[in-house]
Order: structure tokens, then C-alpha cells, then sequence
């Protein structure tokens, strides 16, 4: 995305042009080269202006997700709002001063809900993320790494990969009862072979380098190369895949939803605000409750998204220069 | 050749035999109630034993699983239990097919014309001002989950083209937006890729050679390029193509339209294992079909793919 950039000139620096006078002890630091991978990831990730906008939008999200629930003058998500006077739910309330995102068809406060739901997705995103991140690099760095696993973990993943994702997550959803934990546990199943083929992809191509046939030499446990060798040279591609695996965990919870196989009502998500929103769409004055939880998901999605492919440009070493 | 498509041909057999064995016993799993009809909770015990019985469920898993694949080989897929009852499961197919497979080709022809220029475009232009309008369009296509933004489409599309919300199979104008809706997501697939292709083969050798014989821009893109992006394309399509037989389950449900992936999303509501057992098997048959073609067809356009044993063959 930003892979061409000018170098500015800095201002010429009289000193640069005296004629230097033999020095011993520069000549011993000739060797030295002050290149850290990470320090020139970081400083190419911030030399990016749109990721640090959304890395602060995504932060104060985050924080304020968890920290909406401290603050004075919070309603309960789940909170049905009575009237005082008439006793009645208040139903569908507009935003205004006193709701600011207004109510929902059984009043509640729908301000409330869109923070804990975006708790409860992304809490679903992490989780998911996590997990699949550690079976799929578990997996794809024995299959990448040990020749004689290879013909077996690619008849695994061959299978795995022919059962369609959305029938595997239905399936899934279907046998299990809906739940916080059949949610995490679908999702992981679905995903994790898709990293693990990644992973063992990587691993394939760095896996007879030198130092690699070095240490193979010297002895070292299959277990130990993997460790030290290998996976630290995919810690950057791996958080990608993380960060680029939430919106897409967040996408399949509001699926699931819509088909019927999400979150219980109780549990409010993105999902399932979207859903209710989705089922009064058609009164025009009640769009807001669909329009406010669609502009949340979409912010959040978009900005992990383009935040880990920020990211991953930055960490190729081949744009450090 | 011969040799590589029986062998690649036993792999699919076995994966499917896996893939259907698994969900076959997945589906034992389920609650029973599937099998019952509408009136589950008016039964008595005994009848619904008697009931569970007379379908062969009470069975060991090893005999009724025999009996199943007995009867898929006769080409019995089971009968509806509940969404339309004691009809067979390929006369409630019938009719949805022809649906689906309207609507994924025409989406599939109309992703692939759009994507592929655009893709064109953006290497074109890289860097400038419709490298930048497009990514912004993939970024979004990919990031915001898609059941958000097809409902925003269906919301507020049909009420600028004044079409009917739904579909209608009797007003050509509803095709539109569902076809439309299909093809985004494939356009930013394509568009992508076709950038990413175009940008890393025009500096490859080949390239430079063929310039530096004075050949014209459009004939190195004709003559060389392109007959590169085939292969690719050649594994890719069969999928695509035999994948609109299952339709796409989320539109369909949208727009209720009569097609095979809306019938999913019914049948599992409704829990008609019967159905959603025949359903998830035709559907990863054809996905499994699709890969297998797709491997033969890169096989025959791909000269440089070997027959014998070694990496290439995956």
C-alpha cells in the first residue's frame, strides 16, 4: 500500500565536508551495523499516517469498550428501561439526551448494548485469533518442518479443506446447543487449518537455509530448530494473520446470527444487534438501531484490517532500507 | 497423465468417502427431534421410539451407516421430515437448482469481466489515483463483514431502482441486485489478484526481453502475460462454476429466492436432519468435484506440471 516513498535530503551539514583525520578507534567500529528488525518495522509502521489514525481509533475503542461500564451515569445492557410514571417499557425511543443511541423494541439502552457487544466480538475475535493461531502454527510447523509427517498433514489438511467453511460453521453451530463456547469452538475448527497451511508454507521456504543445515548438523532437536529457528521469523506474518482474522471472525459471528445459529438473544453481540436491527429495518424511523451497531462493526473491521496489512508491509524486511 | 488423474481421482474418493462419513456420524449427534416431524412434543414415548425405529435409528452406528451409503449408491438421499414431509429429498431439490445456477453464472461471468479490468486498471495505474479508489473498494468488500453490507444493499437499492424488495421470479428487474450482490465479493478476489499477477510478471524477465525486441505493449500482454494467467484461472473456474450449484446461502435467504442455499438456512431452522444431511453432502461433493477438475484442467493447461510424483502435482 505504501511501498513508495521518498526519502527526504536532509540539510546539508557543513561538518560532513572538513577532511577527516585518521581515527584508530572508528576503524575498529567499521563492523558495526545498528540495523534492528523491529526498530525499522516500527519506524516504517508509523511513517504510515492512516494506520496511526486508525491504531488511535481502534485503541480508544478498545479502551472505551472496557471502560464504559465504570463510568457514572451507565444503564445495563441487558436493563429493560420502564417509565416511571406509566410503568411501561420504554419501546424504540429515538436517540436523544437521555438515550443517546436511543432504545430497542423492549427498551434497552441501545448505547449500552453496541459497547457490550463489541466486548462480547471482540472477546470472540481474540479468542478465536489465539487459537487457531497456536493448533495452525502447531500443526504447519511439524508439517512444514518433519519430511516424513508432510505426506500425512497434507492428506489431513486436503480433507479438511474440501468441507466448505460455511457448511463446517453451520454444521457446527447446528449440533451444538448456541453458546458463547460453541461459537469460539465452531470458529476455531473452521479456521485453523487455513493457518496451519500458511505457516508450513513459510516454513518450507526457509527451512534449508544455512544456519538451518548448520544446526541440523550440530545435533539440535527438531524441537529446538522449530522453536529457535523458525518461528521467530514468522512472528510478524503470524500477528498479521491474527489481526487479519478478526474481522473476519466478527464477519462470520453476524452470519451465524442472521441464520439463526448465533449468540443467544441474551447475550448481546454485534451480531446480534445487527440482527435486531435488521428485523425493523423497514420502518425508516427505526433505522437507527441497525445503522449505529452496521457503523460500529464497520469500523472495527476495517481498521484491524488495514492495520495488520499496514503492519505486514512494515515487517517485510525487504522494505527495510 | 493417465496414472495422475486416476490417482488424483482415488484422492477425491477418499476425501469425499471421509468427508461424508464424518458428517453421517456428525449427524447422529443431533437431537432427535429432527427425525420426529412437526409434531414432536405430541408423541408419547412409545410412539416416538416406534418411529425412531421403523427409520432405522436406534440401529449401531456401523448398520445404519451401512444402509446409508447402500442407498446413496441406489441414488437415495433420504426424505424430508419436516420441511416438506415424506417428500424425497431430490424432488425438493429439483426445482431450486436451476435458480442457483442462474444467478452463480451470471455472477461468476460478471465477477470475472469486472474484476479482471479493474485488476487491469489498478496495475496500470499503480500508486495513483485508481490504484487507490479500488483498493479502497477491496479493503472494503474484504473487511466489513458482508451481511452487513448486502443488507445495506438490498435496504437502500431497492428502494433507488424501485424494484421489489424481494425476488420475484415473474419481474426480470429483481434479478439485479442479487446477482449484483453475488458478484462483489468476487470482483475484489479477481481485481486483486489480477493486480498482484500483472505487477509482478511485467518485471520478469520474459518481459523485458520481449520489449527489448521492440514488441508493443498490448501484444506482450496478449501474447505472453496473458497465456501466463491462465493456468491459474484454468484451477480457479471449475470451482467457481460448479460451486452455483449450491448457490450462495446468505443472498438467497436475503432475497428469498427459491434456490438451494436459502433451502439450507430453512432446513437447519426448521431441523430436518434428513435434508441438511443430503444438503451438506451435495454440497461438498461439488466442492470436492470442483478442486478435482480444477487440478485436471491446470494439468492440461500447464505444461510445465509433472506427472510423476513430487510437489508440483498439488
Amino acid at each position: 500500500m505504501a511501498d513508495d516513498r521518498t526519502t527526504d535530503i536532509p540539510d546539508a551539514d557543513p561538518a560532513l565536508f572538513r577532511p577527516a583525520t585518521f581515527d584508530r578507534d572508528a576503524g575498529e567500529r567499521a563492523g558495526y551495523s545498528d540495523y534492528s528488525y523491529w526498530r525499522s518495522t516500527l519506524r516504517l509502521f508509523f511513517r504510515n499516517r492512516v494506520a496511526i489514525f486508525l491504531l488511535v481509533l481502534l485503541g480508544t475503542i478498545l479502551a472505551f469498550t472496557f471502560l464504559q461500564p465504570l463510568l457514572p451515569n451507565q444503564r445495563s445492557a441487558t436493563a429493560i428501561n420502564l417509565d416511571p410514571a406509566t410503568g411501561r417499557q420504554f419501546r424504540n425511543l429515538p436517540p436523544g439526551a437521555e438515550y443517546w443511541f436511543g432504545t430497542n423494541s423492549i427498551g434497552q439502552d441501545l448505547w449500552a448494548r453496541i459497547w457490550a457487544g463489541t466486548r462480547t466480538s471482540l472477546l470472540i475475535g481474540i479468542l478465536v485469533g489465539i487459537v487457531e493461531m497456536a493448533l495452525g502454527v502447531a500443526f504447519g510447523a511439524v508439517w512444514g518442518y518433519v519430511r516424513r509427517a508432510d505426506r500425512v498433514c497434507t492428506e489431513i489438511y486436503n480433507v479438511l479443506n474440501n468441507i466448505p467453511t460455511t457448511i463446517v460453521l453451520m454444521l457446527l453451530s447446528y449440533i451444538m446447543r448456541p453458546s458463547f463456547q460453541t461459537m469460539v469452538i465452531a470458529m476455531c475448527l473452521a479456521g485453523w487449518h487455513g493457518v496451519a497451511r500458511f505457516v508450513r508454507n513459510q516454513i518450507v521456504i526457509i527451512r534449508d537455509r544455512e544456519y538451518n543445515l548448520a544446526s541440523r548438523c550440530l545435533g539440535t532437536p527438531t524441537r529446538r530448530i522449530i522453536q529457535r529457528n523458525l518461528l521467530p521469523y514468522l512472528v510478524s506474518v503470524i500477528m498479521l494473520q491474527t489481526a487479519i482474522s478478526i474481522p473476519g471472525t466478527i464477519g462470520w459471528e453476524v452470519f451465524l446470527t442472521y441464520i439463526g445459529l448465533g449468540l443467544p438473544v441474551s447475550i448481546p453481540s454485534l451480531g446480534n444487534l445487527v440482527n435486531e436491527g435488521r428485523l425493523i429495518m423497514m420502518a425508516p424511523e427505526l433505522r437507527y438501531q441497525l445503522i449505529f451497531p452496521t457503523i460500529v462493526v464497520s469500523i472495527i473491521t476495517v481498521s484491524f484490517y488495514v492495520l495488520g496489512n499496514a503492519f505486514s508491509d512494515a515487517s517485510d524486511p525487504r522494505n527495510h532500507v | 497423465m493417465i496414472r495422475y488423474v486416476l490417482k488424483r481421482l482415488a484422492q477425491s474418493v477418499v476425501t469425499l468417502f471421509i468427508v461424508v462419513t464424518t458428517v453421517f456420524l456428525l449427524m447422529r449427534l443431533l437431537p432427535v427431534e429432527g427425525y420426529l416431524g412437526e409434531r414432536y412434543d405430541k408423541l408419547t414415548m412409545e410412539e416416538r421410539e416406534a418411529i425412531l425405529r421403523k427409520m432405522g435409528l436406534l440401529d449401531p452406528w456401523y448398520v445404519q451407516i451401512g444402509g446409508f451409503y447402500l442407498k446413496l449408491v441406489q441414488g437415495d438421499l433420504g426424505v424430508s421430515t419436516i420441511y416438506r414431509k415424506d417428500i424425497p429429498v431430490l424432488e425438493v431439490i429439483a426445482p431450486r437448482v436451476p435458480y442457483s445456477v442462474r444467478f452463480g453464472l451470471v455472477a461468476t461471468a460478471f465477477s470475472l469481466v469486472a474484476g479482471l479490468a479493474m485488476g487491469v486498471q489498478m496495475a496500470k495505474h499503480k500508486g495513483r489515483f485508481w490504484d487507490r479508489s479500488w483498493t479502497v473498494y477491496v479493503v472494503l468488500v474484504n473487511a466489513v463483514p458482508s451481511a452487513v453490507y448486502l443488507l445495506f444493499i438490498q435496504l437502500y437499492g431497492t428502494g433507488f431502482l424501485h424494484v421489489p424488495i424481494l425476488f420475484d421470479k415473474y419481474k426480470a428487474a429483481s434479478w439485479f441486485l442479487p446477482a449484483l450482490s453475488m458478484s462483489l465479493g468476487g470482483i475484489a478476489g479477481y481485481a486483486m489478484w489480477m493486480r498482484r499477477f500483472m505487477v509482478d510478471e511485467l518485471n520478469r524477465d520474459y518481459v523485458k526481453l520481449a520489449r527489448a525486441k521492440g514488441m508493443t505493449n498490448s501484444a506482450i500482454m496478449v501474447k505472453h502475460v496473458m497465456r501466463n494467467a491462465y493456468v491459474p484461472m484454468a484451477q480457479y473456474l471449475p470451482s467457481a462454476i460448479l460451486a452455483t450449484v449450491s448457490g450462495s446461502i446468505y443472498i438467497e435467504y436475503l432475497y428469498s429466492i427459491p434456490g438451494m442455499g436459502g433451502l439450507l438456512v430453512d432446513v437447519i431452522q426448521r431441523q430436518d436432519n434428513p435434508m441438511v444431511q443430503a444438503l451438506v453432502l451435495i454440497f461438498s461433493s461439488v466442492g470436492i468435484l470442483g478442486l478435482f477438475l480444477g487440478d485436471l484442467l491446470m494439468a492440461v493447461f500447464d505444461p510445465r506440471i509433472q506427472f510423476v510424483k513430487g510437489e508440483g502435482a498439488r
